[in-house]
């Protein structure tokens, strides 16, 4: 059952994910590959929204992730709002639970060497999973690995002219600092462009 | 009752008025919490948001269960959270229910193959970001490299990745000789 599964898959990522922000996304794209339930494309879209509206991105990740599975399936707006519900439920329930225990019990939870000593391997291999998720949008945003299996020419791995916008707002995105959504905007334009060359 | 509506309405706004969560909350925050319902002061908040980052979830999320719990005990602690996650809940689903219906335009699957670029590059920052903070050392590096290699390679599940690091981190801090720290 849909609402099970799903439940099942963000109350693991709730617990797992640590590090905010996009720590949620190694979990989606784990999910995305072994339960077929959206696509890689689609994620890609759910990300964009997520980043350019307001609200935790990774509560807006998971309660996208959770309407368009369960409407994927029925078709329902209603019963895809349940399932929005679900995955959003799923994901803050055990920071629930590990919040309220550590504010009643652990008044220095925050100055313990284990919790501490934590991050020193955390943050690197958060990074490193992360990073690996992004080499799947890669995948998806400028790479054409299946014509380089075709033609084995290494001229065919990489689509130049996306990876010439991909450069360009990388380069605005680290030099300039602005939301989001001027970049996801500013995306929108040039693959209409694209669209017409 | 009047507390717990309060609560609500509080973290609600918090949730509706931040674009990209994170740090981006923490004036809002503190505009709310501090300001003007004095539910803590600033370095009661900012030990909170730090409790947040290294407890599993979203950090804003975890600060409002935080600040709803010291408030109004369990009860509070659940509003707070409904209340901070409320709006996503709510502009998400509009939103995904309403694009559904452009998608097999192909101006809109044009404009979406140019956004998906647009989340790589934004993404590829944010990685960015994280290696300049998290990776610091030879150590880092080598963990970095592993935790990419397992999960691409081997599409290793993220959470034995994260469980591993942590008992890794278990092991450095339990092997630690008494020294000045840095």
């Amino acid at each position: 059952m849909i609402f099970m599964r799903l439940f099942y898959e963000f109350f693991k990522t709730g617990l797992f994910a640590i590090g905010g922000g996009l720590a949620t996304l190694p979990f989606l794209y784990d999910m995305s590959d072994r339960l077929g339930l959206f696509t890689r494309q689609e994620l890609a879209t759910m990300i964009a929204v997520s980043e350019s509206t307001p609200g935790p991105i990774g509560v807006n990740m998971a309660t996208y992730v959770g309407f368009h599975s369960v409407q994927n399936e029925y078709g329902s707006f209603l019963i895809s709002v349940l399932g929005a519900f679900t995955t959003t439920a799923a994901l803050v329930l055990p920071s629930l639970v590990i919040i309220i225990i550590i504010a009643k019990f652990l008044a220095k939870f925050g100055e313990n060497k284990f919790v501490n000593g934590a991050f020193y391997t955390l943050r690197p291999a958060v990074a490193g999973l992360i990073g690996a998720a992004v080499l799947g949008i890669y995948q998806i945003a400028f790479l054409t690995i299946d014509s380089f299996k075709k033609t084995h020419n290494f001229m065919d791995f990489i689509d130049f002219k996306s990876f010439i916008i991909f450069a360009v707002i990388l380069f605005l995105v680290l030099k300039l600092k602005k939301h989001p959504i001027i970049y996801i905007a500013l995306g929108a334009v040039s693959g209409l462009i694209l669209a017409v060359n | 009752m009047k507390d717990f509506i309060l609560l609500f309405v509080s973290f609600f706004k918090i949730g509706i008025l931040t674009f990209g969560g994170g740090l981006a909350m923490l004036p809002m925050l503190k505009l709310e919490v501090v300001e003007k319902n004095k539910w803590a002061n600033e370095e009661e908040l900012m030990n909170y948001y730090a409790i947040g980052q290294c407890t599993p979830g979203i950090i804003a999320v975890n600060t409002a269960t935080f600040i709803g719990y010291k408030q109004k005990g369990v009860l509070g602690a659940i509003i707070s959270t409904v209340g901070i996650v409320m709006p996503s809940v709510i502009i998400i689903t509009v939103i995904a229910a309403f694009i559904r219906n452009f998608m097999d335009y192909e101006i809109v699957q044009n404009m979406l193959m140019g956004v998906r670029i647009a989340v790589a590059a934004l993404v590829t920052s944010a990685v960015i970001e994280l290696i300049r903070k998290g990776v610091k050392d030879f150590a880092g590096i080598i963990i970095f490299a592993l935790s990419f290699l397992l999960s691409v390679c081997f599409g290793i599940s993220p959470v034995i990745i994260v469980a591993a690091a942590i008992f890794l981190s278990v092991i450095f801090v339990l092997k630690e000789k008494p020294k000045g720290s840095n």
